[in-house]
């Protein structure tokens, strides 16, 4: 291997005094006795969520109320970790209001711990029933306690806003029939 | 069903390649012989051709020739054999090839057909996907990818049909997402004899259902589910239980009868959630009776047995008890149709070591002339060809039924074959009956006779038997186990191991293993590679065979020392009984 001899130059008077550096880390130790501060006194304060944050998966309900998961498992299927586990169960017929749904899941559990916070459940499903929202800290002293059940996820999520309302529309279209 | 072709080949051209196929081949199944798939929906290898989907349009022509002189003419640009052809589209299925046939399957005209047809069956094909059962394997999916349009020109209503109607016992519709092929209608006709399906109303209205008064609940009705080709018939037992994305598949056997036919094992994590037929042309074509499928519901049952004592206590306690009674005779073993060929194998030798008669237990039903068969036994076959046993187990006459056959088949079967056995213990003569999975009170002997005898138990499940026994190994079902059953054919048919045996629970090979060992004194292989290089040693009829050369379709095997013997079997799809079948009741 060639051996390259890089000259090293003198230092000049002024560097071998350090003045110059001393003043230059001072001025910024005063600036930011002036400037506003940038930490926050967390958990009493808590930062701004920027739009698209990749928090906690939860599951949502439409702005009806409607349970939107119907158990289709894709998340369970994409899930890198296999952070999720699903129990898939069909919605009695005697449900008048969500029968025509025909599936909602009968459990549906994230373990935390296995999360990866990638967001690939969200992109994958077709309802628009899980969103990875602003939720960013998530503890627990057990294991168990780290699983997120599907009482819990829905508590998380909320209610978001519709853009179809699929099944309403096809609950109409149901009670309306199509008679010839 | 297509008629088997015949022998004289037909060389068509399909893509630019030429193949010879036997005469009468439609092109659906020659381009298969290319690897070129031509899309179908309405089309079944095993059911008639009715061609109303239009999916397996193709572009067809024939070498141009010349009026006058009948010679090929020759076109002047390329040098080739001039085609004409044919201006529209035709479908493959309904078209059989004939000499000098050209197809061409990729063309823009197939293209725009598929697409255009795509369109139309997706016009009021509900957006279910999520929630369909069929999701993963339907042929719609599939073909959307490939010729969807990707979005709807549909603004209009989408037709409201009938969702979650039970068709049957076993099978529900939602009409909806059916794209009226008429496979099930076809397959009720055809196939099962059972004529129950049919359509009503006309155009965009037409609806699949049941005649009134019917209901489809033949034995053979969740074969609808399988050959449907979208999620309209889904079956009400597996319906929203499981993705079939995530389940594994395992060749396996249904041992419900002596038929054996071919099936595939849907399990996930150790829990099986269906079994579907697995084609073998042979056997049992693409079908598979209800009942059968029914059967992996025994291995999670509450009553499964577990040892609690450790495996090599309880081989001690079984060669205490052979020592006891070490005189010939004095032991007697009843060995299983339901065992596999090593399991009888291993029985067999188990028996020549403690000096022990041997005996089957028979189990005979009604024949339904289709895919169950008169003997209930998977594999009595395999124990004459094993030499277990050297004449076929009296037919018995008590008739318990020996399992809940819930809904499927309610005719009652007779289990027995067990008198010279009960004579013996009577006379005093056996001590120790070593029964391998056999419930002995089901299979006539009483409960006096076995509180007389010491019973060395081999089973899976909780009997009378269990509770009477001595001793009990737990073993696994055929589900948890490799090995070969030899069906009414003599075909040496192979099943896999789907799902591990719970705890506690060891494989019958071992147990018997261990037992010959105990009783001879000398080492026993428990493992099939092993195994089988012993029994092709000593069985003539497996002479150079063994379990990795079985193929998936099976091996026939010389049944000729066999052919006087009578069995009980009568006719059913791809077997004619070769000696008179016994009479029986009906």
């Amino acid at each position: 291997m060639a051996v390259i001899t890089v000259e090293r130059k003198p230092l000049t008077l002024l560097e071998r005094t350090y003045l110059p550096q001393i003043v230059g880390g001072l001025a910024t130790t005063f600036k930011h006795l002036i400037a506003p501060k940038k930490t926050l006194e967390y958990p009493e304060q808590r930062p701004a969520i920027p739009p698209g944050y990749r928090g906690v998966p939860t599951l949502v309900r439409d702005p009806n109320g409607r349970e939107k998961c119907v158990s289709c498992q894709l998340c369970e299927f994409v899930c890198p970790p296999k952070a999720i586990r699903i129990t898939p169960g069909e919605i009695s017929a005697d449900q008048t209001d969500r029968a025509h749904v025909e599936k909602a899941p009968q459990a549906f559990d994230i373990d935390m711990l296995r999360c990866i916070y990638c967001g690939l459940c969200q992109e994958v499903c077709p309802e628009e029933a899980i969103f990875l929202q602003n939720q960013y800290s998530m503890s627990g002293y057990t294991r168990a306690e780290m699983v997120n059940h599907k009482d819990k996820l829905y508590e998380l999520g909320g209610t978001l806003p519709d853009q179809h309302y699929k099944w309403d529309q096809k609950k109409t279209a149901q009670d309306h029939g199509n008679a010839h | 069903m297509i008629a088997p072709p015949k022998p004289d080949l037909v060389t068509v051209n399909i893509d630019g390649r030429e193949i010879a196929v036997p005469k009468g081949t439609n092109v659906i199944e020659a381009a298969r012989l290319v690897n070129v798939d031509v899309p179908h929906y309405c089309y079944h290898p095993k059911l008639t051709i009715v061609g109303n989907c239009r999916m397996c349009l193709i572009e067809m022509g024939m070498p141009a020739v010349d009026p006058a002189t009948k010679a090929p003419i020759i076109d002047p640009v390329t040098g080739k054999p001039k085609i004409n052809w044919i201006p529209r589209p035709q479908i493959g299925c309904g078209t059989n090839v004939s000499p000098g046939l050209h197809v061409k399957t990729t063309s823009p005209m197939v293209k725009d057909a598929r697409e255009g047809v795509m369109e139309f069956l997706l016009i009021n094909h509900p957006l279910d996907c999520p929630i369909c059962d069929q999701a993963g394997e339907c042929k719609l999916q599939e073909q959307s990818t490939g010729y969807g349009r990707g979005y709807s020109r549909f603004v209009e209503q989408k037709n409201v049909k009938p969702k979650r109607t039970q068709l049957g016992p076993r099978v529900t519709l939602d009409d909806e997402r059916c794209i009226l092929c008429s496979r099930c209608i076809r397959f009720s006709k055809e196939i099962a004899k059972d004529d129950v399906l049919g359509f009503v109303d006309r155009g965009s209205y037409s609806t699949l259902t049941c005649f009134p008064g019917k209901q489809l609940a033949n034995n053979y009705s969740l074969n609808t589910v399988d050959i449907c080709p979208v999620g309209a018939l889904t079956s009400t037992d597996f319906r929203f239980k499981m993705r079939v994305w995530f389940l594994k598949q395992t060749n396996s056997i249904d041992t419900e009868t002596s038929v054996g036919a071919n099936t595939v094992v849907w399990s996930r994590e150790g829990q099986i959630y269906r079994l579907t037929p697995r084609r073998n042309d042979d056997v049992n074509d693409t079908w598979m009776p209800d009942s059968g499928r029914e059967l992996f519901k025994a291995v999670m049952a509450a009553d499964r047995l577990v040892a609690t004592t450790h495996l090599d206590a309880l081989v001690a306690q079984a060669a205490e008890l052979f020592k006891m009674n070490a005189s010939a005779g004095a032991i007697a073993v009843v060995g299983s149709g339901r065992s596999s060929v090593e399991e009888q194998f291993l029985t067999k030798k188990l028996a020549a070591a403690l000096k022990a008669s041997t005996q089957l237990v028979s189990r005979v039903g009604q024949g339904d002339q289709l895919l169950i068969s008169a003997d209930r036994n998977p594999n009595v076959r395999g124990a004459l060809v094993t030499g277990l046993i050297s004449k076929l187990p009296k037919v018995g006459d008590a008739t318990p039924l020996s399992r809940s056959t819930k809904g499927a088949v309610a005719a009652p079967i007779r289990t027995g074959g067990l008198t010279d056995l009960a004579a013996s213990i009577d006379a005093g003569k056996v001590k120790v009956v070593v029964s391998i999975g056999e419930d002995l009170i089901a299979a006539g002997l009483t409960a006096a006779q076995l509180a007389n005898v010491s019973v060395v138990y081999l089973g899976t499940h909780a009997n009378a038997t269990s509770a009477a026994a001595k001793i009990v190994f737990p073993t696994l079902s055929v589900f948890e186990k490799n090995g070969t059953f030899v069906n009414q054919q003599f075909r040496l048919q192979k099943f896999a191991k789907a799902v591990p045996g719970p705890q506690g629970a060891t494989d019958d090979l071992i147990v018997l293993a261990k037992l010959t060992a105990a009783a001879s004194s000398a080492p026993m292989a428990s493992d099939l590679g092993s195994l089988w290089t012993l029994i092709s040693a000593e069985v003539p009829a497996f002479a150079m065979t063994s379990y990795a050369q079985v193929p998936e379709t099976g091996l026939l095997i010389d049944a000729t020392p066999f052919a006087a013997l009578p069995f009980v079997e009568g006719e059913t799809l791809h077997f004619k009984p070769a000696a008179a079948a016994v009479a029986l009741d009906s």
